[in-house]
């Protein structure tokens, strides 16, 4: 029988949760790398066997991690993550020049075709790939010195590229987006970067319709339409038909448009998910109930998914990267929270459940559908 | 022989229990000691010392001969005991909170 594994970073430590097609029944594996935040695990398309997890620490660093056998073992691969030629500088919070310092790993993107090519989101902005399992890290500096980047200035979390979408179609085109500077995209494999920002307002920004500068949240893409992206912003959750070129706002009759997660099911290009979050400064849902809002639009339109979720009293937050869903025929949708719930709903976000209550704060929620 | 105190996690991670014993070659200092500390054990690399710049990481202390030496420079020596292997040094996790 298929299964279903889901790959859980959390502030303390991963958590790998494993069930069969019916998701009812789960098994709960970890805490591995316990007392350490693990910002991002993901597994290879190519080898659901071959994972890679950002195991970091405000003590001791970042250390990376790579399992061949699907998360029972794990062994440190490289760890140097040294900027191409010299770092330079972005904006500081005050608008001051700052060096690029490297400060932690926030996502990771296996290569859809290579199970030994890896790319890695970093904080200050910049995108490594490692074409060797993970042993040797080196920069696609033309994202960073494309004319840009001194511009570029942090939000609240760090300077950090944490959204990394390759085109399943197309293996020269890469999209990433970075807080808070926008979204960009590369044609020629990551030699060279352009901004894609054409359509973001954001009035948090003296210019609010400038080329960079937005506080972009996250971007979600459904395989079989990669110009098609959804992208939850600081405030916005907006779409492109155009691989970028243009962004619409299809917040529609969202409660709020701020929100961190987004995700698109994995049958249906135009059902996507968000969790609306109240802000600037709560960042916990709204009148304390935890809702998924899904369009079946593409956007717009949009509907309140409660059943099975708490619907008083629950001031979490769902994070940027503690979004999935798998592949059976009955799309399953997963998250989790800084309350340390993972919910699971296996009917396309009718009804939810939670597969663990109480793990450390969630950060990532990745998953994968096995043979 | 030189006697090394790992902190908890980065025990887990070097898969030690107890302390290390490294073979230093030379003046023994801070830099030839975590030098050998990440020949013998290289996923320590960047835990203890920044890669590129080589300085301590911020949260990281050095203790030896009840002596805070995270202060002192790199190449000074450290003191005869922990030379001498009667006394450990301490690579310590500063208390931070959290």
């Amino acid at each position: 029988m298929s299964g279903v594994r889901v790959l859980v970073g959390t502030r303390k430590g991963a958590f790998v949760l494993t069930s069969d097609e019916k998701r009812e029944r789960w098994d709960v594996g970890g805490p591995f790398f316990a007392g350490w935040e693990i910002y991002h695990i993901k597994g290879s398309p190519v080898d659901p066997n071959r994972l890679y997890a950002s195991q970091s620490s405000g003590w001791f660093g970042q250390v990376m991690q790579r399992s061949d056998d699907g998360g029972t073992t794990w062994a440190p691969v490289g760890n140097t993550f040294a900027y191409d030629g010299v770092a330079g500088t972005h904006q500081w919070y005050d608008g001051t020049p700052h060096p690029w310092e490297f400060a932690r790993v926030w996502h990771l993107e296996p290569s859809l075709t290579d199970p030994d090519t890896v790319y890695a989101g970093v904080e200050d902005a910049a995108l490594f790939r490692s074409t060797d399992g993970g042993a040797n890290w080196h920069e696609l500096s033309g994202l960073r010195r494309h004319g840009t980047g001194p511009a570029w200035q942090p939000g609240a979390g760090g300077m950090c590229l944490h959204t990394i979408v390759l085109d399943p179609h197309d293996p020269q085109r890469i999209f990433v987006a970075i807080s808070a500077a926008g979204a960009f995209r590369t044609d020629d494999g990551g030699t060279t970067w352009r901004p894609i920002n054409h359509g973001l307002k954001s009035a948090q920004i003296p210019d609010p319709q400038a080329e960079v500068g937005h506080c972009v949240h996250r971007l979600a893409m459904h395989p079989s339409r990669p110009s098609v992206l959804f992208m939850q912003k600081h405030w916005d959750v907006m779409r492109t038909d155009d691989a970028g070129e243009n962004w619409r706002e299809v917040s529609g009759n969202l409660p709020t448009d701020f929100g961190f997660a987004i995700d698109v099911h994995a049958h249906e290009p135009e059902t996507i998910y968000v969790v609306p979050i109240k802000s600037d400064s709560e960042h916990f849902p709204l009148d304390g109930q935890l809702r998924v809002y899904r369009s079946r639009s593409g956007g717009d339109e949009w509907e309140a998914l409660t059943k099975g979720l708490p619907q008083r009293d629950c001031y979490v937050n769902v994070l940027r990267d503690a979004m999935a869903v798998d592949s059976f025929g009955s799309c399953g949708v997963y998250f989790g929270t800084t309350g340390g719930q993972v919910y699971v709903s296996s009917d396309a976000g009718d009804n939810w459940r939670p597969i663990v209550h109480d793990l450390p704060a969630v950060l990532s929620v990745e998953v994968q559908t096995l043979p | 022989m030189i006697r090394v105190v790992l902190p908890a996690n980065l025990k887990v991670l070097a898969h030690v229990s107890g302390e290390l014993r490294l073979d230093v070659a030379g003046v023994v200092t801070q830099r030839s000691v975590l030098d050998a500390l990440e020949a013998g054990f290289p996923m320590l690399r960047g835990t203890i010392r920044d890669q590129a710049t080589q300085r301590r990481r911020p949260f990281v202390r050095f203790f030896a001969c009840e002596r805070d030496l995270s202060h002192e420079l790199p190449d000074a020596p450290l003191p005869e005991a922990v030379a001498a292997g009667t006394e450990p040094l301490l690579v310590v996790g500063a208390m931070a909170g959290g």
